[in-house]
């Protein structure tokens, strides 16, 4: 019964990506939409095979800005975030400081962050970084106060270690929020790239994206498209599933 | 009889705040013998929780006496108290039987006895064949066994108990008294229950202690002399409704 229902569920999750996939083909067939408007799904699966694009290397271009950005992201974030947790004076004195500058736009960034820097993979890994690293100290902090005060209370009365409340009680206690904010910073982090990828810069999916622009390639972009979105897909992926690994289903934020 | 086991004499504490202080218990004074199950009954803001952290050592208290253990057989308050608390408080992430060891882990007592032990303490709270199971598989009566038997892991000689079965509905409540009795009797333990069911505290208590909120002070302390092993019978006698009628008058219900 159980396995019949995620059996059902997956198929009929199928069916509608393909229902979609089937009336991009026959609204571009029957309505005759010029081909730079709109490419039909074949058109898009053919700009594969134009050579010139490297493909391969966009992709992996576009990828190591996404998983580079992300990974230093939960890193860092998560460090400072523990940090925090451990020293209330810093948390008080930087964490003013890191709301504010959360409200620049990261995007509006991007110029400056060339002249700095030059274009290249490194500096929109540096975009991916920046628009992501706020999301999860942001979760992190507050799953290691999510503590309930009576279960310190319990491990107090046995006079443990402020190494061992933490191990043992707040960081497994705070990694359903990590993932919640980690699950954000996923789709964030694509988007970092790409915006810093049209801002500036030699290769990637993005860079490409401009480069066939120009000459109306409109079958490229959106196979670009669709392999941004597969790398954004990816990575979610492998969030969910650490996410799987690491936290009891009960614990788990949706 | 000889020195009792606590001993509780003008206990005073005030909480000290910015809309003034605050009486949170006084003139608490009442012995306890090992063995004992002692409850503390009366209306929220009588201080009985206040008491109960008192006793824990997690409050300071400003008058009185506050003495545990004798000099034959002191006292060490970081492995001789068990706490229950109104919510189960289990670790999600961990399995029963490692929820029931947390005490042990951080006491750093021997895995092997402990693990032994842990299942000696699941059989005998009824949680037989769900050593493996998360909390989210079990009913909120069976958290809160798992949280007794976790509250004896380390063989404390005291338990505090702050309304353990508050938070359970009417019947399991019920049975969970009756289980608690059989606990107590095959443990061997002395129990602080605080509670504010005048019924329950009747049927459980070889002592009632009765506190009276604004301002918080103890009203009574007595022994119950009803008969050993307690039954349901027992709440039907006489003696039951005199020691019941006794408390409603001393917290003005009367």
């Amino acid at each position: 019964m159980g396995g019949n229902d995620t059996l059902n569920r997956y198929s009929l999750a199928v069916i509608s990506h393909l229902l979609l996939v089937l009336a991009w083909y026959l609204f571009v067939e029957l309505g005759h939409v010029p081909k730079f408007v709109l490419p039909s799904p074949m058109a898009t699966v053919q700009a594969l095979a134009v050579p010139n694009y490297r493909w391969v290397e966009n992709i992996f271009a576009t990828g190591a800005e996404i998983f580079g950005g992300y990974i230093l992201a939960v890193v860092i974030g998560v460090g400072i975030a523990l940090l925090f947790s451990w020293f209330r004076i810093l948390e008080m004195l930087t964490m003013p400081l890191l709301v504010s500058l959360n409200m620049i736009p990261k995007v509006a960034l991007g110029p400056l962050i060339i002249v700095w820097f030059r274009y290249g993979i490194g500096p929109n890994m540096g975009m991916a970084f920046a628009i992501c690293f706020f999301p999860i100290v942001l979760t992190t902090v507050r799953g290691l106060r999510e503590t309930e005060p009576e279960l310190l209370d319990l491990v107090r009365t046995l006079k443990s270690s402020r190494w061992q409340i933490f191990t043992k009680i707040q960081l497994p206690g705070a990694l359903p929020y990590i993932f919640s904010g980690m699950k954000v910073a996923a789709i964030l982090a694509v988007a970092g790239a790409i915006v810093g990828e049209f801002l500036g810069s030699d290769r990637g999916l993005g860079y490409l994206m401009l480069q066939v622009q120009v000459t109306l390639d409109t079958a490229a972009m959106f196979m670009a498209v669709i392999l941004i979105t597969l790398l954004g897909t990816l990575l979610y992926g492998v969030v969910l599933g650490l996410e799987r690994l690491l936290v009891v289903r009960d614990a788990r934020i949706r | 009889m000889g020195e009792p086991f606590i001993h509780l004499a003008d206990v005073r504490k005030i909480y000290r705040g910015r809309g003034g202080d605050f009486l949170a218990v006084s003139e608490v004074t009442f012995d306890v013998d090992a063995g004992e199950l002692v409850s503390l009954v009366g209306p929220s803001g009588c201080g009985k929780t206040t008491l109960l952290k008192i006793l824990a050592g997690l409050h300071s208290h400003e008058g009185g006496e506050v003495r545990i253990g004798s000099a034959t057989q002191p006292f060490d308050p970081a492995c001789d108290i068990g706490m229950v608390f109104q919510q189960p408080l289990l670790l999600k992430w961990r399995r029963i039987i490692d929820n029931v060891l947390l005490p042990a882990e951080i006491l750093g007592l021997p895995t092997r006895a402990s693990r032994a032990r842990a299942r000696d303490l699941l059989q005998l709270v009824g949680l037989n064949g769900a050593e493996d199971k998360f909390p989210y598989e079990l009913s909120g009566g069976m958290q809160q066994r798992a949280a007794i038997a976790r509250a004896l892991i380390h063989d404390p000689r005291l338990i505090l108990m702050d309304e353990p079965f508050g938070a359970l509905d009417a019947l399991t409540r019920e049975k969970m008294n009756l289980e608690l009795l059989r606990i107590w009797q095959e443990a061997r333990k002395t129990i602080v229950f605080v509670t504010h069911g005048i019924t329950e505290a009747v049927f459980l208590g070889t002592r009632v202690v009765v506190l009276t909120a604004g301002p918080a002070r103890m009203a009574d302390n007595f022994r119950v002399e009803l008969p050993q092993p307690r039954t349901l019978d027992v709440r039907t006698s006489e003696k039951f409704g005199e020691y019941s009628r006794c408390i409603y008058r001393l917290l003005g219900m009367e």
